[in-house]
């Protein structure tokens, strides 16, 4: 007679608790990284309360006051129409984010439920979708997105839509690939013996079970994200002027640059600034949670 | 291996036919009206519609997409609206100065992203590490363009150290011409023993090249160093360093050898983002490559031109990745048995 100790819970937790803990200090990297993106989301929460000048992120104009370089009154500079740079900057902090918030979402609503049908049900079904997405993985993510974004009206709206439409299918072929290697386990198999409806295993037991590295690879792409929508804006595809873009704003201030250095500086500094502190956490939550993978755009 | 390499082809001709089908949609949903573009400004209607016959625009969609794949198939574009002139003849002439760019960026990439990351390698969890990591996740954070206008700023107005823009001086074509052989403006000077030419366009390749190559070194150091670090603890690399080899021999040697092959996968995939990637800096630094051409392109509603550098750089990705694949299962039988 063997005697089996209970398990509890508690006992499980701790440890693993403890693990996270000590990999969180071996990599200072995810800790800097998600400071600062957390100080970013509350610049973006806050944006009224921190903005000198809050109506310059708006439609004012201070015709007086045009290309002054960085003071103790505008941190950052004014722009050619005299709008506080600093402002403008701090107000951007809303529209970047938010953009990469509704592409992953959107990429994510489209490419779970085409991954698991794929992965999960096989056959024609499997080979129709996984060509689909072959042809979109054959154009380089930026090019579709251009091309998309140049023939849509240029808007927000717009840029999400295009980037949306060339992330979705890494998604795809991520699930997929997850699915399909739940799906021939004994324990779906098991449930299906006992008669669960395949509504029931998908959502209850494959899904949750290819779900981690889709949101390690969803946590690297916000910076990604952030970039491509910054590069199309830049392009001006994508928001138009008083809407305080960051990528906007670096093109605006491209015809000044050479004798105004600060409307360039800025708004550029602060998409580096994000698109790093969110690929920081991004790296690191992988290798807190999945350290094997070695993503590849 | 014949037979793994039938099934990779005939993938990668499926591909590029939906690529074509893909472009083909995008270029018509455009609004605007080419024929009015090329009949030019002010033109009577008459002009418009014999513009319209004559590009074949008055043709239903889909005999107009059957067209498009024939005329792909035989090496007919069709015409540029902004230039006059064949998509497949202008896109000869500005590939080449992208090509040069794009593979200039990737040497550099190679030559600091592998060093770098068998150093962070070497003593994982250790500052040098953990610099080498946030060095290369900045590479892959950077707008280019924002860059671009720093390293302008920075290089050009301020330290005037190397050119602000242009491929070459343009007042060097009067004292050593450019001869034209193979398109790179680079090789060409050097073909010819044009030195003065040689140097300027090195010269002027440097800022371009180096802000290009800022994603890609990211990326190879990060693969570099996690692929190291995959294998580092496999029995033959405690062999080496059992039989006394020196650690950088080791990591140099037998670990780096490893990872040649998912960085030759990696760098397939980035040199068609690089690609891309230049159309947000060609303008930029007024380089006369694909992206000035795509600018311009999508500027004018160039619907065979944006279609011509579409398909132009899928063909290239395809084709990389294509090659990429086979080398891999020339030199690794695991992979053309699967």
């Amino acid at each position: 007679m063997i005697d089996t100790p209970p398990i509890r819970p508690a006992a499980v937790a701790a440890p693993r608790r403890a693990i996270i803990g000590a990999r969180l200090r071996a990599n200072p990297l995810l800790v800097a990284g998600g400071a600062v993106a957390a100080l970013i989301v509350v610049v973006a929460v806050l944006a009224p309360l921190l903005a000198p000048f809050p109506g310059d992120a708006g439609t004012a104009t201070n015709p007086f006051a045009v290309l002054r370089p960085p003071s103790a009154q505008h941190w950052f500079g004014t722009d050619h129409v005299g709008r506080d740079i600093a402002s403008r900057v701090i107000y951007g902090a809303r529209v970047s984010p938010l953009i990469a918030f509704f592409v992953l979402l959107i990429a994510c609503l489209i490419g779970i439920p085409l991954g698991i049908m794929a992965g999960y049900f096989g056959g024609w079904l499997d080979d129709l979708i996984m060509r689909v997405t072959d042809i979109f993985l054959a154009f380089p993510a930026l090019l579709l997105a251009l091309a998309l974004a140049a023939v849509l009206p240029p808007s927000l709206t717009s840029v999400t839509i295009a980037i949306s439409a060339t992330w979705w299918p890494w998604y795809t072929r991520l699930i997929r690939g997850q699915a399909a290697s739940v799906a021939g386990r004994p324990y779906i198999e098991s449930c299906r013996a006992l008669g669960i409806s395949r509504r029931r295993i998908i959502a209850r037991h494959v899904l949750p079970n290819a779900i981690t590295p889709l949101i390690v690879q969803v946590s690297l792409d916000v910076g990604g994200v952030i970039l491509t929508a910054s590069a199309l804006s830049f392009l001006g595809l994508g928001a138009q002027d008083p809407t305080p873009d960051w990528g906007l704003m670096v093109a605006e201030g491209q015809n000044y640059f050479t004798t105004a250095w600060w409307v360039v500086t800025f708004p550029g500094l602060a998409i580096l600034v994000t698109a790093f502190a969110f690929n920081l956490v991004g790296d690191g939550l992988r290798d807190l949670l999945d350290p094997r993978r070695v993503i590849l755009r | 291996m014949t037979a793994y390499v039938a099934r990779r082809a005939a993938l990668a001709v499926l591909v590029v036919t939906g690529v074509i089908i893909v472009t083909f949609v995008v270029a018509h949903v455009i609004p605007g009206d080419p024929a009015a573009t090329w009949a030019g400004p002010h033109a009577p209607p008459a002009q418009v519609a014999a513009a319209r016959r004559f590009l074949g625009l008055d043709r239903p969609l889909p005999v107009q997409l059957a067209a498009y794949f024939g005329g792909i198939a035989t090496g007919d574009w069709g015409v540029a609206i902004h230039t006059h002139r064949p998509v497949l003849s202008d896109l000869g002439v500005v590939a080449p100065a992208s090509l040069e760019l794009v593979i200039a960026a990737l040497i550099i990439a190679l030559a600091s992203g592998v060093p770098l990351g068998l150093v962070s390698a070497r003593w994982p969890g250790r500052p040098v590490d953990h610099a080498v990591r946030a060095g290369s996740i900045l590479g892959v954070s950077m707008p280019i363009f924002w860059m671009a206008l720093i390293f302008q700023l920075v290089f050009s107005q301020h330290l005037h150290l190397l050119p602000v823009a242009g491929e070459y001086s343009p007042g060097l074509l009067f004292t050593s011409p450019l001869a034209h052989r193979t398109g790179f403006a680079v090789v060409d000077a050097a073909l010819t023993g044009n030195w003065p030419m040689l140097g300027s366009t090195l010269a002027h390749l440097i800022l371009p090249a180096l802000v290009v190559a800022a994603y890609p070194a990211g990326l190879i150091a990060r693969l570099v160093r996690a692929q190291v670090l995959d294998t580092v603890g496999e029995t033959h690399v405690q062999m080496a360093r059992a039989l006394g080899f020196p650690e950088r021999a080791v990591f140099g040697r037998y670990l780096m050898k490893l990872a040649w092959n998912p960085l030759a996968a990696a760098v397939a995939l980035v040199f068609g983002y690089s690609l891309v990637n230049t159309f947000l800096v060609e303008s930029i630094f007024d380089w006369p490559g694909l992206g000035s051409y795509a600018a311009a392109s999508i500027g004018t509603l160039d619907t065979p031109a944006i279609l011509g550098v579409t398909l132009f750089i899928a063909i290239v990705y395809v084709i990389a990745n294509l090659l990429v694949d086979l080398v891999q299962a020339w030199l690794d039988p695991r992979i053309r048995l699967r």
